[in-house]
């Protein structure tokens, strides 16, 4: 137990030094510049990278979670593993592939990127709602039922509730996915903190690569935060532990 | 009252599940369904509330035909208990009890009032235990809140498939009482599903025994042990069913019938029995030779006389012995 506890603390601090040697770096060569010499075209950059985060996430989560509910239905179930693999498809082509075939539909900017990354985030969060609505135990189902209650309110009542943690999760594995891939709208000129990435690399200025990478990192961590909370607001307190067990 | 006349259940045309069965449930008494795993016992108790489809014949409710009521309704109406308590996570124990109450748009102050007056019915303190959710609550508080929570609306009818199955011997027998209790207080018409011949033996006012979806015999405890139907019955009750329907009878009933011994108060090693204490525990009790002497004790705690193996095998003799050499058995 000790020695966990010290290897443990021995890796995190390590890793603390580790991100505070960087920032040291970065700082001492004034990398951070950009974002405060040009802090209009940043500013710009980071609401372009978030407005295609929450459009193709909250888009995706308004497909996804619905075509989960309907797929666990009765009627319904025998289509589960079609939709699955449709789903998984959808996974295993490369983002950039799916972004060069959207080129030739939709043609370049917006709209594409937000396809995309739409595109993107539906099996994660498809696969936990299907996943967490299917591993209710099915004699509380059994017992709802006669006890008289209504399918749409074993669905509201009892499924959702209960599987809330998952879906959540879910949700919350693709918006900090989401985040990340969006630096690749870039390469449909929907613009985005993936410009001062790619500038950076094609100027082999650090400076731009870092005042673009940085913000992209944070934000990921910072919404990953913001969802732990909301999933913790959500889930009814009496199948949190259940969930996590 | 619950009558199934004629119920068949068929998947197909070749597998019938249920054959024929026909029996009633007298107002506020307990059937217990019994049989081997496979019987169909489950899906029987599964028909009354609609669970399982009918293929032919029907159930009579309370005067009503179960094919003749929308589902939902008729499920509100019934009490259903599972074997894995079936609680919801999600709810507080307030909640999951008073669920079918809500379902039926009882007022606030109506539940609030209702989940009282179960709790106390159940043992639990209500403030204490209201606010809680299932999974901080034992095994068998839960089992008593699966019950409670059938019991929420009042429902006439009581569907119960093997709710003491899932815990260990000890709570089982306590939540066997207590649930004896609670039923001669609100005298509920209950189909109830076992595999387990001590608990239908305690439990039932009768027992209907299936095997492969039929009807082997439908009689009381007493009378199934003492008169098995056949070679079935007989053999699924075991070797020892004179011993069983022991469990049938009090030191009182032996009181009344024969009497006991006197007490002799120059023996220093005695031990006590209640006179409510049943004669399958009290044999055994005396088999194990624990004192010299056994007292037993009324309910005011007086002694009333002493119980010997002889006198319960008389009361043997002139209850059950001379039932059960009548039977081809003997």
């Amino acid at each position: 137990m000790n020695r966990k506890k010290l290897i443990g603390n021995v890796v995190r601090y390590s890793l603390y030094a580790l991100v505070a040697a960087f920032f040291i770096w970065a700082i001492a060569n004034n990398y951070f510049d950009y974002m405060f010499t040009q802090s209009e075209t940043f500013l710009v950059l980071l609401r372009q990278h978030v407005v295609l985060v929450l459009v193709s996430s909250l888009l995706a989560i308004l497909i996804a979670v619905p075509a989960g509910i309907l797929i666990t239905r009765p009627k319904f179930k025998r289509a589960e593993w079609i939709v699955s693999n449709i789903a998984n498809l959808g996974q295993t082509i490369p983002s950039l592939a799916v972004l060069a075939l959207m080129i030739s539909i939709l043609g370049i900017g917006f709209q594409t990127a937000v396809f995309a990354l739409f595109i993107y985030s539906i099996l994660p969060i498809f696969r936990n709602t299907v996943a967490g609505i299917e591993s209710i135990d099915k004699n509380m189902i059994d017992a709802a039922k006669g006890m008289g209650m209504k399918p749409h309110q074993i669905l509201f009542r009892i499924e959702l509730p209960n599987s809330a943690y998952s879906i959540l999760a879910g949700i919350r594995t693709a918006v900090v996915l989401n985040i990340g891939t969006a630096a690749l709208a870039y390469v449909v000129g929907a613009g985005g903190l993936g410009v001062w990435i790619f500038t950076g690399i094609n100027l082999f200025d650090n400076g731009f690569l870092i005042s673009g990478a940085i913000p992209v990192t944070l934000l990921a961590i910072l919404a990953d935060y913001i969802l732990r909370k909301v999933e913790y607001a959500v889930v009814p307190k009496g199948s949190r532990r259940i969930e996590k067990a | 009252m619950i009558s199934f006349k004629n119920v068949t259940k068929k998947y197909g045309e070749e597998i019938t599940a249920i054959d024929d069965v026909d029996f009633t449930v007298e107002e506020g008494k307990i059937v217990v369904l019994l049989g081997p795993s496979g019987c169909g016992k489950t899906t029987l108790l599964r028909m009354v509330n609609r669970l399982e489809s009918i293929s032919e014949g029907e159930i009579i409710i309370n005067g009503e035909n179960s094919k003749d009521l929308d589902p939902i309704e008729l499920r509100r109406k019934i009490g259903y208990v599972i074997q894995s308590n079936g609680l919801f996570p999600n709810m507080t124990i307030e909640e999951n009890v008073m669920l079918v109450p809500d379902l039926l748009g009882w007022s606030k102050k109506d539940k609030r009032e209702r989940f009282k007056y179960l709790m106390k019915l159940s043992g639990l303190d209500a403030e204490d235990y209201g606010k809680r959710f299932p999974h901080e609550l034992s095994g068998g508080q839960q089992q008593r809140i699966g019950v409670v929570r059938a019991l929420a609306a009042d429902p006439p009818v009581m569907l119960m498939d093997e709710p003491f199955g899932a815990l260990d011997p000890i709570i089982r027998e306590k939540i066997q009482d207590e649930f004896l209790q609670i039923q001669r207080e609100v005298k509920k018409t209950i189909l109830f599903v076992s595999h387990d011949i001590d608990e239908a033996i305690k439990m039932a006012d009768k027992i209907v025994l299936l095997r492969d979806g039929k009807v082997m015999q439908f009689d009381t405890p007493s009378e199934m042990l003492a008169h098995p139907k056949n070679e079935f019955v007989s053999q699924f009750f075991g070797k020892d069913r004179a011993i069983k329907s022991l469990s049938l009878h009090t030191v009182e009933n032996l009181r009344e019938i024969i009497g006991l011994g006197p007490v002799d108060e120059t023996i220093q090693d005695t031990k006590t029995i209640n006179v409510h204490q049943d004669l399958r525990n009290t044999l055994s009790m005396l088999m194990n030779q624990e004192a010299d002497q056994v007292i037993v004790k009324d309910d005011h705690g007086e002694n009333i006389g002493t119980i010997t193996i002889d006198l319960v095998q008389k009361y043997l003799h002139f209850e059950i012995k001379g039932k059960i050499s009548a039977s081809q058995e003997g």
